[in-house]
């Protein structure tokens, strides 16, 4: 078993990494964008100014001091 | 997107992994003895090479739309992991990536460990040899896949790394030191830059979305992820000014 949750945490470090926010933001993001596809919208303008976002939302997280 | 553009891209984010790679390789062959260090980096990539055989000819056999979605997606979150490290250092939030000083940690802390022998090599430097080529490896292998099938040229990401790989193992055998000198943290930022743009690109597409243009498109991806960057790294400078000032005071 603790081999499966190692096995597990590898993967979740190597693809997720230390911030799994910003990882959620993304899949919320394209989530979006492919419903706003089946709605009718062309919404290829949806993910740059999410990354914008996840990314300024993300780097003020890691850049809060440490208290 | 060109074959130079991908070749390049390859390169560059094989380039960075490789020097990390040959740091571990050279600590464990200085520390415990060349042989066990070698054997252990030529397992990882035996292992290594296994994993892409088995992985790449699977991937072609995906629809492309949903290739571009999970790939698209995963170099995403990948290239913002990268970009975040990238800007932090940049902004001097975050402690330069410095070879040299990684090296004298992994030199030091295999120096320490007693040795126990295994097949006649020291048990120690093969698996720390082994484990770095093998995680550093991943990150190649994750990005030579996942470029190379989107664009439905495997070998052509594969040459890139593969260059990177004889230049980077050229230098290293050269010098027998790390590789210092190599401005690895404006790679990161490169790569950072790169994996996020193609990210944008792809998991756009293969979530139905259509770019004006289409790969046209792409170049333009780009420069807003660069002007994005450079203005985080200013807002994130300006930021931390007062704390430093504070801090010197």
């Amino acid at each position: 078993m603790s081999r499966l949750v190692a096995f597990g945490r590898f993967w979740w470090d190597f693809v997720i990494g230390d911030d799994w926010l910003a990882a959620a933001g993304v899949a919320v993001a394209i989530g979006a964008t492919a419903a706003l596809k089946a709605e009718g919208v062309d919404a290829w303008w949806l993910l740059p100014p999410a990354v914008a976002l996840v990314l300024y939302v993300s780097l003020r997280r890691a850049a809060r001091p440490k208290t | 997107m060109s074959a130079g553009f991908l070749v390049l891209s390859s390169f560059l984010a094989s380039a960075v992994e490789f020097v990390e790679a040959l740091t571990i390789v050279l600590a464990a062959a200085v520390a415990r003895g060349w042989r066990s260090s070698l054997v252990g980096a030529g397992a990882a990539a035996v292992v290594l090479a296994a994993i892409v055989a088995a992985l790449g000819p699977t991937l072609t056999l995906v629809p492309i739309d949903a290739l571009r979605l999970v790939v698209g997606a995963l170099l995403l979150v990948f290239g913002l992991q990268w970009l975040r490290k990238a800007i932090l250092r940049a902004s001097g939030l975050k402690a330069l990536h410095d070879e040299d000083a990684i090296f004298r940690e992994e030199l030091e802390e295999a120096s320490r460990v007693q040795s126990e022998r295994r097949a006649g090599l020291d048990w120690y430097g093969f698996t720390l040899s082994f484990k770095g080529v093998l995680l550093e490896g991943l990150e190649v292998a994750f990005i030579v896949l996942t470029f190379g099938s989107t664009q439905g040229s495997i070998p052509i990401a594969a040459a890139g790394a593969g260059g990177a790989l004889v230049l980077v193992v050229a230098v290293g055998a050269a010098v027998r030191a790390p590789l210092a000198r190599v401005p690895e943290n404006t790679m990161k930022f490169a790569v950072g830059v790169m994996l996020t743009t193609f990210g944008i690109f792809w998991s756009a597409e293969g979530a139905g979305a259509h770019w004006p243009g289409s790969d046209a498109a792409l170049p333009v991806v780009l420069a807003f992820v660069i002007a994005l960057s450079f203005a985080f790294v200013a807002l994130l400078r300006r930021a931390a000014a007062p704390r430093v000032a504070e801090v010197e005071a």
